[in-house]
């Protein structure tokens, strides 16, 4: 695998029951990407971004992520990738520096490097030490985005990140993902707000009954 | 060698980090204090009220503490791994890399603090409403007693909450799945309280033995769950 290729999928085929949501998905993402995957409801599209984050194994055909083969060393990938699904996988009667602080610890994150997590996402003072029961859907989607950065993430995989925040809270998150793209992160999002993600992203891939074809760079 | 050693930190590391937040949760959620004790002291009241005999109650309170003790685990397993699912961090602790056996062993400890605090509750209630008695040798001999028993149902607890943290119905099948498997610490608990209350005249002495069966039942459950909790976690 080249260096600058995070992910690449040949072939890649998941059975989840009896039934293949992917059948023979092909991509690659060079690094630094913000990919959008686009396509309808049941398509594949979450099933795509939790194999890439070694979460499903893989059926037949290949697959390696940051350099892992997903066959045989799907378990090497998962500490270096950020999986956001449609949960924001905090604890709610934590404050926002004790679940960003708990998710770097996982990895070994040092102290200044949580509060440089903390300040990447604007969760300053005085929101860093509330409760996340108590905070607003777009600053709950940011404390979660800090963790995936005291987690070290280099890949981020991200399922409806816009779903249930305002206006307001998706310009900011887009802002925050594209900070994230320029540090060095690749993203991958899966998104039926194509409008918002297409200007986000900077390669549209379509998936489609299992299958991925590339809709080509949108900038 | 030296990566042994590294993994062992790791895993150490991992269950003090777990342990820690899942007792943080606990007390800012506080389902312990406010829900999990007063159901168990209702249970104990209950059975006082059926039982209706201060003879009886005598010498059955060991039983009642420990049948007590097991209903209450359930919710506070249950509890436990709720906190996990409610907002996808589940998800996140199967990427985050941290080593399961770590995971498994903090979630154990976290489980099996809580629950000696629901045995010393249950204990002073069956003194006060069961006329228990308790001498110090008795008192030592409870001490031990407790701690093998409660590390023993959190192991089992925690492996159990984690095979049905994702099943349909995990309400209702956790306790299926752990009430038959803590039958031996209902057994060795109960025949170790005795003991210790000196009911129908046991002595304290032969109480000892029955911690034997404790301790081999905890680390049974807690190597296996080290060992397992990966695979759990990934169905």
């Amino acid at each position: 695998m080249a260096p600058d290729s995070p992910v690449v999928l040949n072939d890649a085929v998941v059975v989840i029951g009896a039934f293949p949501v992917l059948a023979g998905a092909n991509l690659t993402v060079r690094s630094g990407e913000i990919v959008l995957l686009r396509g309808p409801n049941g398509a594949g599209k979450t099933t795509l971004l939790r194999l890439c984050a070694g979460l499903i194994e893989l059926k037949r055909g290949r697959g390696r992520v940051l350099g892992h083969d997903l066959s045989t060393d799907r378990w090497s990938v998962r500490h270096r990738v950020g999986l956001l699904g449609h949960a924001n996988g905090l604890y709610p009667d934590l404050t926002v520096r004790e679940n960003v602080a708990f998710w770097g610890r996982t990895v070994g994150a040092t102290d200044a490097e949580i509060a440089a997590a903390l300040r990447r996402m604007a969760l300053d003072a005085r929101l860093a030490d509330v409760q996340i029961s108590r905070l607003s859907a777009g600053q709950r989607r940011r404390t979660a985005l800090a963790a995936l950065v005291a987690r070290r993430a280099e890949l981020w995989l991200l399922d409806e990140p816009h779903a249930g925040l305002d206006a307001a809270g998706r310009d900011e998150l887009d802002e925050v993902l594209r900070q994230a793209a320029r540090a060095g992160a690749t993203i991958m999002v899966a998104s039926h707000e194509l409008e918002r993600a297409g200007t986000l992203a900077t390669r549209q891939v379509e998936v489609v009954a299992g299958q991925v074809r590339d809709s080509g760079a949108t900038s | 060698m030296s990566e042994r050693r590294h993994a062992f930190a790791s895993v150490r590391a991992t269950a003090r980090l777990i342990a820690v937040k899942d007792l943080r949760i606990e007390r800012r959620g506080r389902v312990l204090t406010n829900q999990v004790l007063p159901f168990a002291l209702i249970v104990m009241v209950m059975f006082a009220f059926a039982l209706d005999s201060d003879a009886v109650l005598e010498r059955v309170a060991p039983g009642l503490v420990w049948l007590a003790t097991l209903f209450s685990t359930l919710f506070v397993i249950a509890r436990s791994f709720a906190v996990e699912g409610s907002d996808g961090a589940l998800d996140q602790l199967r990427t985050s890399g941290a080593p399961s056996a770590g995971i498994f062993l903090g979630k154990a400890l976290a489980l099996m603090v809580q629950l000696l605090v629901l045995v010393v509750v249950l204990v002073v209630a069956a003194v006060v409403l069961y006329r228990a008695d308790l001498s110090w040798q008795g008192g030592v001999l409870l001490v031990t007693t407790a701690v093998a028993a409660t590390g023993g149902l959190a192991a089992v607890g925690t492996l159990y909450g984690g095979l049905s943290a994702g099943a349909k119905g995990r309400e209702t099948l956790l306790p299926l799945l752990v009430l038959p498997v803590v039958a031996p610490v209902l057994i060795g608990a109960t025949r170790a309280t005795e003991s210790a209350f000196g009911t129908n005249g046991i002595a304290v002495g032969e109480g000892w033995p029955w911690l034997g069966l404790l301790a081999v039942f905890a680390v049974l459950f807690g190597v296996t769950g080290a060992i397992a909790f990966g695979s759990l976690l990934d169905e």
